[in-house]
């Protein structure tokens, strides 16, 4: 294992920041000093790091669209409404089955996943707008599928043209009587990221589907899972937890979801958040609305995993959970510390660095202590202050020209469903106990001193970043993969898991280490150089045996 | 069932296209921009429609994909794209440092009007394009065509680079279409052994199959050079591969350079290679040696050894224009009968000359151009087939209907090999055959009943 031992570059925060800046131009350099931050570890009083702002353009970036981050990532994963995107056929066809949500068609049977609906728009449509085509689209897709929702995407073009894509909804909306139908404003060009499409498409969720089932659900303990996507069967193994707990899980938002999920999630007694960034304010909502108490969660890695589900326990409150919760955490446990004692003395001391979406970044850093793995550098693709920092810094924050044209919608406690979860005692009870609502102290309190927190990472900072501290492994997405890889650093994607996963729970926990161990001792990375380049000179002839 | 909602009875769609058959304009300029030395792409528009692109690409050769965006905001969008692209070409420069930028735009910058070559022109005023280097460009509204008119038109725009110094080089230019690097490579392999000495543009090859040797090139060793792209205004002629890829770039550098040129079927399968050659041939003026006539003859053989397992084989196809026009053709030699052809790409003229190919079929073919994936599974419930071909797309139709599949074109996402090992030529066709064959003869070994399961195939 020549190369992947030979990681102990000694390296310093400060000269590789400065190493990173020089290249660039001036403003661009003053611009980036803000984002890359040299972490002091200190619990309360993290320094400011600059986030959630645009990037420069022609620096190549790892982020992608408001649209992406609407259609892509929060209503790609449901099943069972027909998604159907306004504009050209490129969007449709780039966010067609290429997230990793894996999906359960159900007893209904109705999955239309693996279909892309476009309206095509032609020419023709963005001189004339595109509306009367929308409109036999959606007419159309009423016809062949059925569906109970139609959800339509906007993409750049139809904000430009004007196309008003809501009046177009409603109107096919009670021509039909039986089909929700309800559009998205997420014109690419929205925001400065992915995480302005999380917004537009969980506020039109909760406007348009939250709240329509008030049907009572069987099940004791209900929960709702925010921000939990399923990529690569995440939600399945979760679920299987949960259930063996004797947990119900109402709603996921939104791997693996149905348009009844959405619809009962008020009537769920806690919220549960996994990734703050793409969905907090939903849970904000939930419970100003109709009454429900969030929590943060994180099922990604074993002890996270136990100390989740003591957390749900705790909130419940009921012994007989809390102790299946206990049960079930010594069942799953023994299987986890035998796959770490296997692992852990090939992974000991080694290091990684992550850059991904809004939590990844921050709930893969425990998995990899498990493994006996340092988190040397981290960052978030399209998060904001609060996940970096914690959410004390929430009411600080600057709200600049490209967040204010995001909609936020106000909600009120509903004047017939809003019911507190917990009486004032129970809740004065829980917290006295040291119990924490609504909290996410965000990833930098998590790492080390001096190590690298940087936002918005580009190709050019990734590449020297490998080049100088020489990781063992680097965390990131598809686009960043090959680059990382040719220099002979095995790259973990942590958007698509490389086609593998689930990591979150129990069962995720143990993939991981093997799958990290597979990545960071696997030969291939002693290949690179044939034997005439490691010793090029020719010291002696050759003796014929 | 993966496509369990798609019935078998047709229903006319007139604005729902559902599974496409097609992408849109710029990720052609970008794949296309890619096989020019030292390039970097760039997209105009906002960023998701670069990262879109790269991921795509990246998924599809399992390489990575460098390219730049102008990162358009709202407020861009309604000012105009001037600031951000000339920003993003200082950007540029500064840390990336190619030797070009390829600006393609995007239905965002297309749709609000922004005039690349003034924004070019204004960075070269500004002086913020290096001595040496150059920006070019083209126009790739999302909502013209397909992904196949934006590589045709990035290819466009690397012929105004073309000069004409009035003394001819007798190079011809040979401008291959979008097919994979390995299949370029093959073309040019195949023009230095017929003895032609040819500029091959876009080159993909040495840049989208690069080694792994510990190294990060941002810019590999292929691509075609700026140096060659200028030359090619003095090249004897041009050979252009596929009408809807290659036509428009082969008839600019005519009317510009005066280069006269020749438009050929991509050479996929027997005849088209046959064409392709015998083009080469006559163009430089040399005689075909017998090493390519032996090529040829392995592959003439193999269809012989073969033709039991493909005779009046029904195949169902989708892609792009000019590889499905000289892939039904190839498959009719076969005597293999191409039953359902679809493409998403606009085009009545693909469906003419389609129907032209397949005249003599004892049966009846369904073709359509501007269509989708999900009328070809409804043709395909209707009239079963024993083979689909198409991009990894069609692996979902293939499970469900149980129909032996191969994967060919873009993107193939779930294999590897069409980075490495060509389809075009005659080398290409024997293994376009291995790969039919395999197919077929694996779907055979596994429901032969016992009592005619064999061993000798």
């Amino acid at each position: 294992m020549a190369t992947t031992d030979n990681k102990t570059a000694q390296w310093n925060a400060a000269e590789v920041k400065e190493e990173i800046l020089k290249k660039y131009p001036p403003k661009v350099a003053r611009k980036r000093a803000q984002q890359i931050l040299i972490n002091e570890a200190l619990q309360n009083d993290t320094p400011e790091i600059q986030a959630n702002v645009r990037t420069i353009p022609g620096i190549i970036t790892m982020r992608g669209c408001t649209y992406a981050g609407c259609k892509g990532v929060i209503m790609g994963p449901t099943r069972d409404i027909v998604n159907l995107v306004h504009g050209p056929i490129g969007c449709s066809f780039y966010a067609w089955l290429t997230r990793r949500n894996q999906t359960d068609a159900g007893e209904d049977g109705e999955n239309y996943m693996p279909y892309a609906f476009s309206t095509d728009m032609q020419d023709s449509d963005i001189i004339f707008g595109g509306e009367k085509k929308l409109k036999a689209a959606i007419q159309e897709a009423y016809d062949l599928f059925h569906p109970k929702g139609i959800a339509i995407f906007a993409t750049c073009p139809v904000g430009l043209i004007g196309d008003d894509i809501h009046a177009v909804a409603r109107e096919m909306k009670e021509k039909f009587g039986d089909c929700n139908v309800f559009a998205f404003s997420c014109e690419g060009y929205k925001g400065v990221s992915q995480s302005a499409g999380h917004h537009i498409a969980n506020n039109q969720v909760f406007r348009h589907l939250v709240g329509l089932n008030d049907e009572k659900k069987p099940g004791e303990y209900k929960i709702n899972l925010l921000g939990e996507y399923n990529i690569g069967g995440d939600g399945f193994e979760i679920d299987r937890v949960l259930k063996k707990c004797g947990i119900t899980n109402i709603a996921t938002f939104s791997g693996n979801s149905s348009y009844d999920q959405f619809a009962s999630a008020h009537t769920a007694d806690l919220s549960c958040v996994m990734c703050h960034r793409s969905i907090n304010y939903v849970a904000d909502m939930l419970e100003i609305k109709y009454g429900i108490p969030w929590i943060k969660v994180n099922f990604i890695g074993a002890e996270a995993t136990a100390k989740s589900l003591r957390k749900i326990g705790q909130y419940f409150g009921d012994k007989a959970l809390m102790d299946r919760i206990e049960e079930v955490i010594a069942e799953e446990m023994p299987a986890v510390t035998a796959a770490i004692e296997d692992v852990r003395p090939r992974t000991e001391g080694k290091t990684a660095m992550l850059f991904v979406g809004g939590s990844r970044a921050h709930h893969y850093q425990e998995l990899f202590s498990e493994l006996g793995m340092r988190t040397v550098a981290a960052g978030y693709e399209f998060a904001h202050r609060d996940d970096y920092e914690g959410r004390q810094v929430i009411p600080s924050l600057k709200v600049d020209a490209d967040s204010r044209n995001i909609e936020e919608i106000e909600v009120e406690a509903d004047p017939a469903r809003y019911a507190p979860r917990k009486s004032e005692e129970e809740l004065k009870a829980l917290k006295d106990s040291g119990y924490v609502f609504k909290d996410y102290d965000g990833m930098i309190p998590d790492m080390n001193k001096g190590s690298l927190v940087i936002d918005d990472l580009n190709q050019f900072e990734a590449d020297k970043l490998v080049e100088i501290i020489k990781p063992d492994i680097f965390c990131a997405g598809i686009k960043e993969k090959y680059s990382i890889q040719k220099l002979g650093i095995p790259m973990k994607q942590l958007h698509s898991y490389d086609y593998g996963g689930p990591y979150a729970g129990f069962k995720g926990a143990v993939n991981f280490y093997h799958e990290i161990d597979r990545l960071v001792n696997s030969k291939v990375w002693g290949y690179m150089k044939a034997p005439w380049q490691e010793n090029p000179e020719l010291s002696a002839t050759y003796v014929w045996e | 069932m993966l496509l369990r909602h798609t019935p078998k009875e047709i229903s006319e769609r007139k604005a729902l296209m559902i599974n496409p058959a097609k992408t849109c304009q710029p990720i052609g300029a970008m794949y296309a921009a890619l096989g020019i030395h030292g390039c970097l792409p760039h997209s105009h528009g906002s960023q998701g429609c670069c990262a879109y692109h790269r991921s795509t690409l990246t998924r599809h050769y399992k390489e990575p994909i460098s390219a730049a965006t102008s990162s358009f905001t709202e407020g861009a969008s309604v000012f105009g794209g001037q600031a951000n692209l000339l920003q993003a070409i200082e950007n540029i420069f500064t840390v990336y440092e190619p030797d070009v930028i390829a600006v393609h735009t995007t239905c965002l910058s297309e749709t609000i009007g922004d005039d690349i070559k003034q924004i070019r022109d204004k960075a070269e005023k500004q002086n913020l394009v290096p001595p040496g280097k150059h920006v070019i460009y083209c126009n790739t509204p999302s909502y013209v065509g397909s992904h196949v008119t934006g590589f045709s038109n990035m290819v466009k725009g690397m012929t105004e680079l073309a000069q004409s110094t009035g003394k001819k080089s007798g190079k011809v230019n040979v401008i291959p279409g979008w097919v994979e690097p390995a299949d370029m490579e093959e073309i040019k392999r195949l023009s230095a052994l017929v003895g032609v000495d040819i500029t091959l543009f876009p080159d993909t090859s040495g840049v989208l199959n690069g080694p792994m040797s510990g190294e990060f090139k941002m810019f590999p060793e292929g691509g075609v050079t700026i140096k060659e792209l200028k030359a090619a205004g003095d090249a004897a002629g041009t050979l252009a591969l596929g009408e809807w890829c290659s036509a428009d770039a082969a008839r600019n550098l005519d009317t510009k350079c005066k280069v006269p040129c020749k438009v050929l079927d991509m050479p996929f399968g027997l005849a088209a290679t046959d064409r392709f050659v015998d083009a080469l041939r006559t163009i430089a003026g040399v005689s075909v040696p017998e090493e390519v006539t032996r090529e040829r003859g392995q592959l003439v053989d193999l269809i012989s050894d073969m033709h039991q397992y493909l005779y009046h084989k029904k195949v169902a196809l989708y892609g792009d224009p000019d590889q499905l026009i000289a892939m039904t053709e190839f498959l009719v030699s076969l005597d293999m009968l191409p039953v359902h052809i679809v493409t998403g790409t606009p085009g009545g003229k693909f469906e003419r000359i389609i129907k032209k190919i397949t005249a003599g079929l004892p049966c009846e073919v369904n073709v359509k151009a501007s269509s989708d994936m999900f009328l070809l599974h409804q043709w395909i419930k209707n009239e079963p087939v024993d083979l689909i071909m198409g991009n990894t797309y069609g692996k979902y139709i293939a499970r469900d209907e149980d129909i032996p599949f191969v994967r060919w074109g873009f993107p193939i996402l779930d294999r590897v090999g069409h980075q490495y090992f060509p389809t075009v030529a005659y080398k290409g066709g024997l293994r376009l055959l291995e790969k039919v064959l395999n197919a077929l003869l694996d779907r055979k070994d596994r429901d032969d009943p016992e009592q005619r399961f064999e061993l000798v195939l």
